[in-house]
């Protein structure tokens, strides 16, 4: 079938530039109130008391909920949720009172009245390498093993010609989604119906039953259309938990959404970063061994330790070996996924390290990769699903013109301008989780597919119509879609890149069993339906490595004047499996690359450590690539098939272009310069008194 | 937020007499590109709001004197975009067009853009203490987050810059702003319309209290067309300047026969490089000279740690822009 592959428009992307496109904050029940969070404004402390009469007393006011009277939850083990629980403050920004008034200019300006009284302690919440609280978790995120060790790691750095051992950090990165977290909850009849800006909205589900203790039957969560999340509307964030507490309590339906400077203390965000990485070569450029010590952070109320290391475990092939994870519980917000967690910092750190390798060894960065290539997994001896780096570097280094490249660093000079090139490896993880679909076939000769997957900006929509109509064998055009509803079957979350893998493989095989059941017959005047479920297919995949790959390539012009960094052309080269919408998937792939260059060049979340918040908390002052930054991202991917994925055959491609990106352009600026940068974002700051004068 | 009044005025003498009741807390509305959001921070709660938007002040017009009077409500992007101040005063229009976002800039005034508060964060943090928003509460930005922040003409008090561009241009065109108040018509030089902070920085102006500007005139200058606007940022639209420097020149041979230099992003008003332009006056036109002349004016600095890069950066900024302006490299 030609359906698949296919550059088909988003089917819902009409409804969504004329506006058509309803988002949770757009719904307006009927008499319906407004519910604003007030956020602690110290760091470490007791609440003493709150003046809540004073506010009460406003007209329009309906009802301030704090600690002492708020509902009891039962925790659904994410300290996060459990909101209005205690008077301790976790943290500056955390959510101490919720106001409830009939407009939303009464709730802000109520909420912004309420006077909360503190007894203070002295905040610890700056990240840095030995702090006396780092421990080791019992695991990482996504499960991984908190330390791995193979050989004798100090051996291979005593025995080795070359060591490089250097340490690199990533700042406080905040999602932003263009669409803040909202809610819209309504309780009628003992049931709860929720509009939720979700990447998952069956999760969601589950954890509002065990927090407010009624049965999931009787939870519905509307997620139709997601304003994006990159992670951070993966699990259910305290606007839902406050939104629904409140509408139980006023018998009235609750709006809450949070104001972009709320994202910056209630959404999640990538922790600060510190990698030690040490590389142990000899003199032909093969790596004896290879080292990896990432520290992050977590807050005091919820463990959340960044997997940072995991991708220095599968890169390159070392016969020593070792990575470990420390984390500290500091008087911060708790961090959370953010596209590629673990990968993206710790992916620039190792490929930075490196990139310094080869000029040590004065062997082009591309070839010591290749020379370090892995037969099987390098930790585990697993075998590879697949696995194509080499090609993406190859193919990559044709195209960008790597070729002939003067490997000297601080010498090409165009005018003011100083320029360098950069090269860097991608991997992230191909995974599957469980989820279901129901398919309908109709009398008119069209198809229902009905999963609750989530579209947060992605084309699944259009994807999941488009595997549904190869294995139905029809035109796209006669599938109609329904998902973002958590009463369809299940789906798994928006989130691992593996959205489009495991609601596909569950459409597909509905698909499929509805073929088998129509068995070329009539359909019946009620339409004939058929389900699938992929849990048990996924618990009999053969235990391989499934990884996607990718080489970034960047080049970079560094103003002499002013030490500004001018991206100038970036190509990614991937290989992610079958590629099921060439329009959706460039997409993607360019949108990781820029979150990217964004990383490498300007986002940077100041934290103010006297008070133990997150300064820079708005978009003026906390810089997002703009338009004017980024190049035109040229954007290539390997015709790769791989049957040991799922039967669609994509190795997902949400995170793998945020994936290295970082690296390539902080590689590029030191080919320009000569200086090195170790800490990102790469500003004029680290750059300025370094530079030659022109 | 809370809430305000609102009034439309229908004359300058009518917003300039709703300004003088002193019993109510007022501002004027132009623009609303940094008050709407300093409301919103409850970092401002005015009880009324005067929109001064429709009093015919959006012209440009040539003065007598050869120069221009921009009226207050003129937008930044129509400013920009005029075709005059694009010939004749080219360091502004770059100024402008440095500054801010399209939309920001289509929306935002000439006499706002000179009233703009400092964008520090702990100015802009209610929650937090601010000398500047609330006398005698402290400065934490001293010892925190000051990457970004002033090192010329800063006080122990508060080091917040004024954050725009325009004025800087403004300042080496020795701009006139023209006010009103209830006293009737008056002027202020550009060099004294923003005052250092001392040890009150809770004012930004020498304007005085019940004042509105009406416009802005600059005067003619005859090496105006050798003139230019760089900025150093973060992101190359939409942020403020780490640095910027605001240039004319008038070069003889190899000489500089007269200059003009401000620097943005470093100070509490649009710095006037009085210093560095003494020094160049009758100096060689080289990059020697151009660096030793901002070297000079720096060395007034008191940088933190954070912001002490500023001082390699203006110096590079000034020496790069004199050399374009000069025609290269000598």
């Amino acid at each position: 079938m030609t359906a698949l592959g296919a550059p088909l428009r988003r089917i819902e992307g009409r409804e969504k530039v004329t506006g058509g496109a309803r988002y949770s904050f757009e719904h307006t029940p009927e008499a319906c109130v407004y519910a604003w969070p007030v956020q602690a404004t110290e760091g470490f402390a007791r609440i003493t008391a709150i003046h809540v009469d004073p506010v009460l007393a406003m007209p329009g006011v309906v009802d301030v909920i704090t600690a002492d009277d708020a509902e009891r939850l039962t925790d659904a083990d994410d300290g996060e949720l459990m909101v209005l629980q205690s008077p301790v403050v976790a943290y500056r920004g955390q959510v101490v009172a919720l106001v409830v008034a009939e407009s939303l200019e009464t709730a802000r300006e109520a909420a912004s009245r309420l006077r909360v009284e503190y007894r203070t302690g002295e905040v610890d919440s700056v990240l840095e390498t030995g702090h006396p609280k780092l421990y080791a978790p019992e695991e990482v995120n996504a499960g991984f093993p908190t330390d791995t060790a193979v050989g004798d790691i100090d051996q291979a750095v005593a025995e080795a010609d070359l060591v490089v051992d250097r340490t690199y950090s990533t700042a406080a990165l905040f999602n932003n989604p263009m669409e803040p977290h909202a809610t819209v909850a309504t309780w009628a009849d003992g049931a709860l119906h929720v509009f939720e800006s979700s990447q998952g909205s069956s999760a969601t589900v589950e954890i509002l039953a065990t927090l407010f203790g009624i049965p999931a039957d009787d939870i519905t969560v509307d997620s139709q259309h997601v304003g994006g999340g990159f992670g951070s509307k993966g699990s259910p964030r305290p606007n839902v938990v406050l939104a629904v507490m409140a509408a139980r309590r006023v018998g009235r339906p609750v709006k809450l959404a949070y104001t972009r400077q709320m994202m910056f203390a209630l959404a999640g965000y990538r922790t600060p970063t510190i990698s030690r990485i040490r590389l142990a070569a000899n003199r032909d450029g093969r790596l004896l061994g290879l080292a990896h010590d990432a520290i992050s952070q977590t807050s005091t109320i919820e463990e959340f330790t960044e997997q940072t290391a995991e991708a220095s475990r599968h890169m390159y092939a070392a016969a020593h070996r070792s990575t470990t994870h420390r984390v500290a519980a500091l008087d911060v917000p708790t961090p959370r996924w953010m596209r590629a967690p673990g990968e993206c910092p710790g992916m620039y750190a190792l490929e930075s390290a490196i990139d310094e390798l080869a000029h040590s060894l004065a062997i082009d960065p591309v070839e010591l990769r290749v020379l370090n290539e892995p037969a099987s997994d390098p930790e585990t001896g697993k075998e590879f699903s697949s696995r194509h780096l080499v090609d993406c570097l190859r193919r990559g280094a044709d195209a960008f013109g790597w070729a002939g490249r003067d490997p000297a660093p601080g010498v090409r000079r165009e005018g003011r301008w100083l320029v360098g090139t950069g090269v860097a490896s991608a991997l992230y993880p191909a995974m599957v989780m469980p989820s279901s679909a129901r398919v309908t076939a109709h009398r008119d000769g069209r198809y229902l597919v009905e999963i609750n997957a989530t579209d947060i900006g992605t084309g699944a929509r259009t994807v999941l119509a488009q595997i549904a109509a190869d294995r139905l064998d029809v035109d796209t055009d006669r599938i109609d879609i329904r998902i973002g509803d958590s009463s369809l079957p299940a789906g798994s979350i928006a989130g691992g890149s593996a959205g489009t893998a495991s609601w596909g493989w569950a459409v597909a095989k509905a698909s499929l069993a509805l073929v088998e059941k129509l068995d070329g017959g009539d359909v019946p005047a009620d339409g004939l339906a058929a389900e699938a479920d992929i849990a048990d297919d996924i618990e009999a995949m053969a235990d391989v490595d499934r990884h996607a790959y990718g080489a970034q390539f960047a080049e970079v012009r560094v103003d002499l004047d002013s030490g500004e960094i001018v991206l100038s052309r970036m190509l990614g080269v991937f290989a992610a499996g079958r590629i099921l919408n060439s329009r959706t998937a460039r997409s993607q792939f360019i949108g990781g690359m820029t979150m990217g260059a964004s990383m490498a060049l300007h986002e940077h979340g100041v934290m103010d450590g006297v008070r133990g918040d997150y300064a820079n908390h708005d978009l003026a002052t906390y810089h997002v690539a703009a338009c004017a930054d980024i190049p035109d991202i040229h954007v290539e991917w390997l015709d790769e098939h791989d049957d040991q994925l799922n039967p669609v055959g994509g190795k997902g491609i949400g995170e793998i272009g945020n994936v290295g990106a970082a690296a390539a352009i902080a590689n590029a600026v030191w080919h320009a310069t000569g200086i090195r940068v170790r800490d990102l974002p790469i500003q004029p700051d680290s750059l300025v008194a370094g530079l030659p004068f022109r | 937020m809370r809430p305000f009044a609102y009034e439309r005025a229908s004359s300058v003498e009518e917003a300039v007499g709703l300004l003088d009741r002193a019993d109510v807390p007022t501002r004027l509305l132009a623009g609303g590109t940094n008050l709407v959001d300093l409301l919103k921070l409850d970092v401002e709660a005015p009880r009324l709001l005067v929109d001064v938007n429709h009093l015919g002040l959006d012209r440009i017009e040539r003065t007598d004197a050869g120069g221009l009077l921009i009226g207050a409500t003129v937008r930044n992007s129509d400013l920009a975009a005029d075709p005059t101040v694009r010939a004749e005063y080219p360091v502004l229009a770059r100024a402008l067009l440095s500054a801010a976002s399209g939309q920001i800039r289509n929306q935002a005034t000439t006499g706002g853009n000179l009233m703009q508060r400092t964008r520090c964060v702990y100015f802009m943090d209610a929650g937090k203490p601010c000398n500047k928003r609330d006398p005698g509460s402290g400065c934490p930005a001293i010892e925190g987050a000051s990457r970004e922040l002033g090192l010329l003409g800063t006080s122990s008090s508060c080091i917040a810059t004024h954050p725009g561009d325009m004025g800087v241009a403004l300042a080496v065109l020795d701009a006139v702003v023209h006010y009103r108040t209830a006293d009737g018509p008056a002027v202020l030089p550009i060099g004294d319309f923003h005052r250092l902070p001392g040890d009150d920085p809770s004012r930004d102006t020498n304007l005085p209290a019940g004042a509105m500007i009406t416009g802005v005139e600059v005067p003619p200058l005859t090496f105006a067309a050798t003139s230019t606007y760089r900025k150093a940022r973060d992101r190359r639209s939409y942020a403020f300047a780490l640095a910027s420097v605001a240039a004319a020149i008038d070069v003889d041979g190899d000489e500089v026969r007269d200059v003009r230099l401000a620097f943005g992003g470093v100070s509490p008003r649009p710095w006037r490089a009085r210093i560095a332009e003494e020094l160049l006056r009758g100096a060689p036109a080289t990059a020697d000279s151009f660096r030793a002349a901002a070297q000079a004016e720096l060395e007034s600095a008191t940088p933190t740690d954070e912001n002490r890069f500023k001082i390699d950066l203006v110096t590079r900024l000034v020496t790069g822009t004199l050399l374009e302006l000069t025609g290269g490299v000598r």
